[in-house]
């Protein structure tokens, strides 16, 4: 198979993603769908680096998949915060940042 | 061969991914990630990128996706919530808030794909035709867990010791965030003092009283 018909696979993966963290209100979910859009960039650059013939995508996509990591540490801890002090999990309903 | 297993790769991540939008319990969206991820790797596979594909199945479908289980479980998903106010209820239902937002989304959705094929496929690149650079297999060839390994402790040795350092900061930042916190919370459960702290009779405690550094009261 070519490289473009991954690079359009990652496309729609991306573009999935980017649509449900517009339009899911879950945190949760839209945490799910963030790892969708870093999915469809990593399997983007691991078909430029398949393109190029050397590793630089790929260690670039180990990168994103520990920033991935991070973000769902960090998202994950906000949520339990959220749920702890009994606040609406629902995205819509957090208008205030102030604690 | 390459090409069905690509097309059945192809199908399973775009189905996981539809999975994770459409489905309304938070759980099951986390199940239809785990097997997005799975096709991923395959696709990973084909592409050459053996060891990118096993930390696919085993960081991410493995240990991250345990975390979004444990979460989920814990905080009830969609179904159990707090009060929902006015906004939610608007554009939960089937009011013209709901479908407008769904319309907008899918709206923004078609145009950012048209724009992204149009950025990725139409770049005129002769590359992205063919089948990629030459691959021959080997012990040490192109990746593999020593060619990987190899770069990371060389070439991009400052990228991997920021990412080392990047994560010690995510953990110590979730424990900080998701920690009990004294008088901030609502409710008061779990707040008993320890047992160090708590009044007790005298010369009965500690290891100063036993040998007289403490006067007697």
């Amino acid at each position: 198979m070519s490289i473009a018909w991954y690079l359009a696979v990652s496309a729609i993966i991306f573009v999935l993603g980017a649509v449900g963290v517009i339009t899911r209100r879950n945190p949760l979910v839209i945490l799910l769908c963030l790892e969708l859009m870093l999915n469809g960039a990593n399997l983007a650059l691991i078909a430029f680096s398949r393109m190029w013939g050397n590793g630089d995508g790929q260690v670039l996509a180990l990168v994103v998949m520990t920033v991935a990591a991070c973000e769902v540490c960090i998202g994950l801890g906000m949520i339990v915060a959220l749920h702890r002090r009994r606040l609406p999990v629902d995205v819509d309903e957090l208008r205030e940042l102030q604690g | 061969m390459s090409a069905v297993l690509f097309f059945i790769a192809a199908l399973g991540a775009i189905a996981g991914a539809v999975g994770v939008i459409v489905l309304r319990d938070a759980f099951y969206s986390v199940l239809a990630l785990v097997g997005h991820l799975v096709s991923l790797a395959l696709l990973f596979l084909l592409l050459r990128a053996e060891f990118v594909a096993a930390v696919q199945v085993v960081v991410y479908a493995g240990a991250v996706m345990v975390l979004y289980v444990f979460v989920v479980a814990y905080v009830g998903g969609d179904g159990v919530r707090g009060e929902i106010g006015q906004l939610g209820e608007r554009l939960r239902g089937a009011g013209p808030v709901a479908s407008g937002l769904r319309r907008g989304g899918a709206l923004l959705g078609a145009a950012l794909a048209v724009e992204l094929m149009i950025a990725l496929l139409g770049t005129g690149l002769e590359g992205i035709n063919g089948e990629g650079a030459g691959y021959s297999p080997g012990p040490r060839t192109f990746g593999t867990p020593a060619f990987i390994g190899r770069l990371l402790l060389t070439r991009f040795l400052l990228a991997f010791e920021i990412a080392s350092f990047l994560l010690m900061i995510a953990a110590v930042g979730a424990v900080v965030l998701a920690r009990r916190r004294r008088g901030l919370e609502g409710d008061d459960e779990g707040f008993a003092l320890a047992p160090a702290e708590r009044r007790r009779p005298a010369l009965t405690g500690t290891m100063a009283e036993g040998v007289g550094a403490v006067r007697r009261p």
